[in-house]
């Protein structure tokens, strides 16, 4: 039986990628944020996980204003890194598990979670940056990797009680499938960042440490904040945050908690980092 | 009944929500064409030209033209797809974001590196 045995937070920061992308990952402003991922790199060396549920957001990159799908899985077996205006990232394709993918469409559509399926999807540095933070600069990405999008770019996204719920959904699902797998989930962006307007620039350590604790302890309270107070307090594009609770929604109610990083800044974000093992 | 909005009173905050998508959406399909290189090439060519492409209006062209961001947005413009523009220019989301602020480049990297904009008097204190 597939099994899904831990989840990982993460900030997708597209000045992440260039860094890794451009061999600055130890010039003096980036080392200590890559610092905070040594732990990581070598806690999934040991893992291997055979799939990688990857919850990120597409910034309008794939997604035009033609379509806006709300949650999206991609159920293609290979999808391409996206020109997001300065060319695509030099990283490999990333390579999907059609037959996961499908199973977990058919499973949570069936649980009134109605994902929208595609199947052709250039995915952008919201999927890739993850990737090269826990594998570097591989050949080829060790894991298969299903991605989930959901929308934070056009208000509202989904609430987080609803992703706390498909979280929940995504694991039945993938506790149904035959094939013995080894599978995480991943969700990423934030942490507290605003990108936009006068008010660019906006952090919020208290805000950020106080998701880092409640994520761990108290989901399910967490999962009832509003988007007033996401925008509010963590900045317009704080409310990436909603994705880590599909992430955290997937565990155990009971999680060890293997690495928590915390760095400020990266460009204009706050980056957050958990690694979380099911109890 | 119209439509709640009470992130309109967060301070210094544009929230892009299906009103304003409707209004920019040429000038955020307008981005997109963007992530084609040929495209920024013929846009980088004759801006003017290539905008008048587009069914938008004459102040969002001129807006897009003056690189003016907080304008763009007020006319429904979203950063993700504003992003394109910069992009091909070769700016980074930093130096972008800091042209929406009032504070120069170096300004806004230092507060950055100081921890941000702090959130104290950054906040809406009201009732939603």
């Amino acid at each position: 039986m597939a099994k899904i045995t831990s989840g990982v937070a993460t900030s997708h920061v597209p000045a992440i990628g260039a860094a890794i992308d451009n061999g600055k990952t130890q010039e003096p402003y980036w080392q200590p944020l890559f610092k905070g991922y040594d732990y990581v790199k070598e806690w999934i060396k040991q893992q291997k996980p055979d799939v990688v549920i990857l919850v990120y957001n597409d910034h309008a990159s794939a997604f035009d204003l033609n379509f806006v799908p709300t949650f999206a899985i991609g159920c293609g077996a290979e999808f391409k890194p996206a020109d997001e205006g300065w060319g695509p990232r030099p990283v490999p394709n990333v390579i999907g598990h059609p037959q996961l993918a499908s199973h977990i469409a058919q499973s949570v559509i069936q649980d009134d979670f109605d994902l929208t399926v595609v199947n052709t999807i250039d995915v952008d540095h919201g999927l890739t940056v993850p990737l090269s933070l826990m594998y570097g600069q591989p050949e080829a990405w060790p894991c298969k990797v299903i991605p989930v999008a959901v929308n934070v770019v056009l208000y509202p996204a989904p609430s987080g009680r609803r992703c706390y719920n498909l979280g929940k959904a995504i694991r039945k699902a993938v506790e149904s499938f035959d094939e013995d797998l080894n599978v995480q989930i991943w969700g990423t962006g934030g942490m507290s960042h605003q990108l936009q307007g006068p008010r660019a620039g906006l952090i919020n350590k208290e805000f950020d440490n106080d998701f880092l604790d409640r994520i761990v302890d108290d989901a399910e309270g967490l999962s009832q904040m509003p988007h007033f107070d996401y925008l509010n307090q963590a900045g317009s594009e704080g409310i990436e945050l909603v994705m880590w609770l599909i992430m955290r929604g997937a565990l155990n109610d009971k999680v060890d908690v293997k690495q928590r990083f915390y760095h400020v800044p990266a460009s204009n974000t706050a980056v957050g980092h958990l690694v979380l093992e099911n109890k | 009944m119209s439509t709640n909005k009470p992130y309109k009173n967060i301070p210094g905050t544009t929230v892009f929500d299906a009103d304003m998508a409707s209004i920019g959406f040429h000038l955020n399909q307008f981005c997109m064409s963007l992530m084609k290189a040929p495209n920024r090439e013929r846009f980088k060519q004759d801006q003017k030209a290539y905008l008048d492409e587009w069914p938008m209006s004459e102040e969002q062209k001129q807006a897009v033209i003056a690189r003016d961001y907080n304008h763009m947005m007020s006319l429904g413009g979203n950063i993700y797809f504003l992003a394109k523009i910069f992009s091909s220019d070769g700016i980074s989301f930093q130096d972008a974001a800091s042209t929406m602020t009032g504070m120069t480049l170096p300004e806004y990297a230092q507060m950055m590196l100081d921890g941000g904009r702090t959130p104290q008097g950054n906040m809406y204190q009201g009732d939603k």
